[in-house]
């Protein structure tokens, strides 16, 4: 069995035939590696969001396969698979607060397992295990979700999710809106979950400064095409491209081309950095190298 | 990526028909549906079938497009269809069974009611798929302005019409997102006993519900913030103005009115 999800010869025109018909992804073939933490990156209206409505079946490809593991989703539908790969993929949608229903904390964080066959007994379980896990006090289970601050009924939501316990994460910008500290400890909770659990994240955002710290892979995508694939090294690369269509680069990354074009010498660098603590690293052992140089002559 | 999205059935093609002004069609839609309870004889539904034939072609909206206006209210047709066939009055009985007799005058009267619903039908098919649902309240706030003398609050009326329109296609919107998101967590629509689908039906309604009374506020607070008061003295950002096609075309709602007459 092949693992992964890859993407062949997709194609998504939204409406066909109509006067509104819009070809959103024209000929995607691209791989997202099993357990990676994959970072999805494009303009809004790039085709980032119905990509990714691919992967659990929400939207099916006009043309094309996208196989979800050995789940294959065509034109056809995902019929009978259709559950099973509700459960496998979780996708926590922009703004995921809005889709908070239930009475209780508890209550909505069980309606995923419970639409999966758990007894009502095991999904509230389920949702008290949970909750800690998004980084909420158990108190809050009884409490409802139109009570809470936004910050943490977002956190309810994505908990609804992982109660689901899918193998695959698909986060749609979920700091979309947050206070600086806010996106930060969302960011971390995030690769906490992904080192523990072991899952497959798919990111969709906006902040090169959390591709850099936490992708290990990146896709690029521009105009319902894919422009770039590879990690955030090789798509960082890239500086002049990525000017050009405007997405731009890392804070660390933005200052030590910057630093280079005012006439830092480039060679200090052996890697360009992503983050902040590798731009300290490379100028400190620059700077080292030099020292070393100096002494030598 | 949805801002294409436009609500309603309304198509933003290019054509004489979509070029008039909402007030001609507004008024020649609701004299149609008068005109049509006059017509008694095969040549006046003839030359009214004509009439909406030529400005289904004149608009360059596919006709499959009113062909889906037709479907919600095939039962409703059908249905009406049916009783007049059975049990319309009339002397000459074409066949009997049982107590159900059908005649010559409730096969004809059957085959009016049909005719008439059809027409009735693409008339206001057309009217929707050619004007803006924007430009309908416009023009509705233009029509019932006299009713502001006997203190309608027409104005009002109007603001409420455009607001509920400007929102249907934010609310479908979101009704869509809210629907991907409970079924990616597992939930079905439309699917099993009705019980179960009227349940299934609520973590999409309370959702939408308490977003677009969120919603509502923020509006209130909005249009407050920028100086709202009432009606009195407020002047319009889309003018509506009849030209000359609009003359044309209400003489051709005339010439229709005083034909059907004659022929009936």
């Amino acid at each position: 069995m092949v693992m992964g999800i890859r993407f062949e010869k997709v194609d998504y025109i939204y409406q066909p035939h109509s006067p509104f018909e819009h070809h959103v992804l024209k000929d995607i073939n691209v791989t997202i590696p099993s357990k990676s933490y994959t970072a999805i990156v494009g303009h809004t209206g790039s085709g980032k969001s119905t990509l990714i409505q691919h992967l659990n079946g929400l939207k099916i490809p006009t043309h094309g396969t996208v196989w979800i593991d050995d789940f294959p989703v065509t034109a056809e539908g995902i019929g009978k698979i259709g559950k099973a790969l509700r459960k496998k993929v979780g996708i926590v949608f922009q703004f995921p607060e809005s889709q908070l229903f239930e009475e209780t904390v508890e209550k909505d964080i069980a309606f995923g397992p419970k639409n999966f066959g758990a007894s009502e007994e095991e999904a509230l379980k389920k949702a008290a295990e949970i909750l800690p896990l998004v980084g909420l006090e158990p108190p809050l289970l009884k409490r409802s979700p139109f009570d809470l601050s936004g910050g943490q009924m977002r956190r309810v939501a994505i908990a609804g999710v992982l109660a689901m316990e899918p193998e695959i994460l698909v986060l749609d910008e979920p700091t979309a809106g947050l206070d600086p500290q806010g996106r930060r400890e969302m960011m971390e909770m995030f690769y906490h979950l992904y080192q523990q659990k072991h899952l497959t994240i798919v990111l969709v955002t906006h902040q090169m400064d959390d591709v850099a710290h936490y992708a290990n892979h990146v896709i690029v995508i521009e105009k319902g095409q894919i422009a770039f694939a590879g990690t955030p090294q090789e798509v960082f690369k890239n500086v002049d491209w990525l000017e050009k269509i405007q997405l731009g680069l890392p804070t660390a990354t933005h200052f030590a081309t910057t630093l280079i074009k005012k006439g830092f010498p480039e060679e200090n660098f052996s890697l360009l950095p992503l983050t902040l603590e590798a731009l300290a690293d490379e100028i400190a052992a620059g700077y080292e190298r030099k020292k070393v140089g100096d002494a030598d002559e | 990526m949805n801002n294409k999205l436009v609500i309603g059935q309304y198509l933003p093609l290019d054509s004489f028909i979509h070029r008039l002004d909402p007030r001609t069609k507004l008024l020649g839609a609701f004299a149609f549906v008068g005109i049509i309870f006059f017509a008694d004889s095969w040549q006046s539904y003839a030359l009214l079938s004509l009439f909406v034939l030529l400005g289904m072609m004149i608009s360059s909206v596919p006709i499959r497009y009113f062909l889906r206006g037709i479907r919600p209210l095939l039962f409703l047709i059908l249905f009406t269809t049916c009783l007049q066939l059975l049990f319309a009055p009339g002397q000459t009985i074409l066949f009997k069974i049982g107590f159900i007799k059908v005649t010559e005058e409730g096969l004809i009267q059957a085959a009016f009611i049909f005719i008439r619903f059809l027409l009735i039908i693409f008339m206001s098919t057309l009217l929707t798929l050619t004007t803006m649902p924007l430009a309908i309240a416009d023009g509705l706030e233009s029509l019932m302005r006299p009713l502001a003398k006997i203190k309608v609050p027409v104005h009002e009326i109007a603001l409420i019409l455009s607001i509920a329109l400007r929102f249907v296609p934010t609310l479908m919107e979101e009704a869509d997102k809210i629907k991907d998101a409970q079924m990616a967590r597992g939930a079905t629509f439309g699917e099993g006993k009705l019980k179960d689908q009227m349940k299934a039906i609520v973590p999409l309604l309370i959702p939408l519900f308490i977003n677009a009374i969120d919603r509502a506020e923020e509006l209130a607070t909005a249009m407050t913030a920028r100086g709202y008061k009432d009606g009195q003295g407020r002047t319009k950002y889309r003018e509506i103005s009849y030209g000359r096609n609009d003359l044309y075309v209400l003489l051709a709602f005339i010439g229709l009115t005083g034909a059907v007459l004659w022929l009936s």
